[in-house]
């Protein structure tokens, strides 16, 4: 089956909603799991990882929670902007991206499960969430890894619990993270106190597309670190927590910037409005900078009659896989910041022009 | 002053690393230095402390040593693997260098105890003994104050418990 038609629409994703998106883009809980007896996938031969592969692939696709009709492939019958586009929607990471035979991808209807075989665990199992919804993610990749290990045994020492590839990942295996749009912290210059506080936590602050990345578009991820020696539970209470301050300092920020500096607010977002109308050539990083902008406008209701799911879905299709779908050629870098341009154009057409006058902080 | 870790050159590159409020000083030779990675500083500190400097003689006897570096024998992972990718190369690696391993994971986790979900079938174990252990501080407590019947139960509990569980309940010697 081919992955784009089975993928639900930009226009679709980004209609979903959930509790907190005004800030928080998404939850998300992973868990890593290793076959036992067999090597890592980094380390083992290409006959270990289709061994893992054949082992996992079968037993991951027929689990309930996939139900019905899932997606499930090897890494090599994907095209390469085929997995560019799973990493613009956040189902698999940029590393898995670059696997070949011996890993795949299992997805199901509406994404809310994705599963990767042989990335750098044998497993790496997540669950995803519309706004802050750590719990519900959780119980629900909790509830599809006892399925499994129904029918797979997982490699598990009783001091170290599930063993990992990377000594960072050991124990429970847990990444617990969200994804945050914190236009308000970073006008107003906060953000840097932020991260540091929440990394004095144990917590990890990163960019749009997981570790190593930049924050574009104002988008942090942030995700506990330590994996062992703390039960899941504790760990996502406690990522919980810390979100729901992170919220509050946002909105706090917000109101503040709006009292103090209005004409800057307005400006950055009137300016951002412009260029996203009238560009002519634009970089998928100004564009994202930009929509982050705009979204922020949406949110202080300059933009009446806009939704947070039209600017979400910019952010998405502005992304270069996804731009590059519908084209009859492959694009370059050049040529894609013009197509991306005529697209903002033509889709900015819908939205009015800022109205400061119905400023509002809390407009939900 | 002597390398650290040939014990035979002079020490002319001197590391120190604060991690966690904790001062760590190394010194090494040029060419023990440049070997250890040293001009990487986040390969160094994750692969020494690891497998180098704090526990290297009982790593030796748990792993098949090539020369001077530890091999696991299940998958042939090296140190300087680790050293390149930071990554371990099987379930068994866990064990294989076990002793360094403790000191890093203690920087780098809460605790170095599991203390989230576990295998089926292990919680099944678990849940068994905390119950057995449960049934006989019982039994010792109603042994101690003579209460035989209460005694005779518990210890009938524990042998169901026992059995229930595929251990093998020792017989009673036969008679001679």
């Amino acid at each position: 089956m081919n992955i784009i038609s089975f993928l639900a629409p930009a226009s679709e994703v980004c209609r979903r909603t959930g509790p907190n998106d005004r800030i928080v883009l998404s939850s998300r809980v992973r868990l890593a799991r290793n076959l036992k007896g067999i090597p890592f996938p980094g380390h083992g031969k290409r006959q270990d990882r289709v061994k893992s592969f054949e082992l996992l692939m079968p037993p991951v696709s027929r689990l309930e929670a996939m139900a019905p009709d899932p997606f499930a492939e090897s890494m090599d019958k994907l095209a390469a902007n085929e997995k560019q586009i799973l990493v613009e929607r956040h189902l698999i990471s940029r590393e898995h991206s670059a696997k070949s035979t011996g890993s795949g991808v299992v997805l199901n209807r509406d994404q809310a499960f994705c599963v990767m075989v042989n990335e750098e665990d044998h497993l790496r199992m997540q669950a995803l969430r519309v706004g802050l919804q750590l719990k519900q993610a959780w119980l629900a990749i909790d509830s599809i890894d006892t399925a499994l290990q129904e029918q797979v045994e997982f490699s598990f020492h009783e001091q170290y619990g599930f063993l990992t590839a990377c000594p960072t990942n050991l124990g429970t295996g847990i990444r617990v993270s969200a994804m945050l749009h914190l236009p308000g912290l970073v006008l107003s210059e906060q953000i840097n106190q932020i991260i540091q506080a929440v990394s004095k936590l144990g917590l990890a602050v990163r960019g749009l597309y997981g570790e190593g990345t930049e924050a574009l578009g104002n988008i942090f991820q942030v995700s506990n670190q330590q994996t062992l020696g703390e039960g899941e539970s504790e760990i996502v209470e406690r990522l919980n927590k810390v979100v729901l301050q992170v919220i509050e300092h946002e909105e706090n920020a917000r109101i503040t910037q709006l009292e103090k500096k209005p004409k800057v607010v307005f400006n950055q977002i009137g300016r951002a409005y412009g260029i996203l109308a009238h560009a002519h050539t634009i970089s998928s990083k100004e564009a994202m900078n930009l929509l982050s902008l705009l979204r922020l406008g949406v949110d202080l209701n300059l933009f009446a009659g806009t939704s947070k799911a039209l600017v979400d879905e910019l952010f998405l299709v502005s992304q270069p896989a996804h731009l590059q779908l519908g084209q009859p050629e492959k694009l370059d870098a050049e040529h894609r910041d013009m197509v991306r341009a005529e697209m903002l154009r033509e889709r900015m057409r819908q939205i009015p022009a800022p109205d400061p006058s119905n400023v509002s902080v809390r407009p939900d | 002053m002597q390398c650290q870790v040939c014990k035979k050159a002079q020490a002319k590159v001197h590391y120190t690393q604060i991690h966690e409020n904790q001062v760590k000083k190394v010194d090494l030779c040029e060419a023990c230095a440049k070997e250890k990675g040293i001009n990487d500083p986040a390969a160094f500190a994750l692969a020494d402390l690891v497998l180098g400097l704090g526990a290297p003689q009982k790593l030796e006897e748990s792993a098949t040593a090539v020369g001077t570096e530890l091999v696991c024998r299940n998958c042939g992972f090296t140190q300087a693997d680790f050293k390149k990718t930071g990554r371990l190369g099987c379930s068994e690696c866990y064990l294989t260098f076990a002793e360094g391993l403790e000191a890093l994971l203690k920087g780098m986790h809460k605790g170095v105890q599991h203390k989230g979900k576990v295998p089926p079938e292990i919680q099944k174990i678990l849940d068994i003994d905390a119950r057995l252990g449960r049934l006989d501080v019982e039994l010792k407590a109603a042994v101690a104050r003579e209460d035989f019947e209460t005694a005779a139960r518990l210890r009938d509990e524990i042998k169901q418990t026992k059995l229930a569980s595929g251990e093998t309940v020792p017989q009673s010697a036969p008679a001679k």
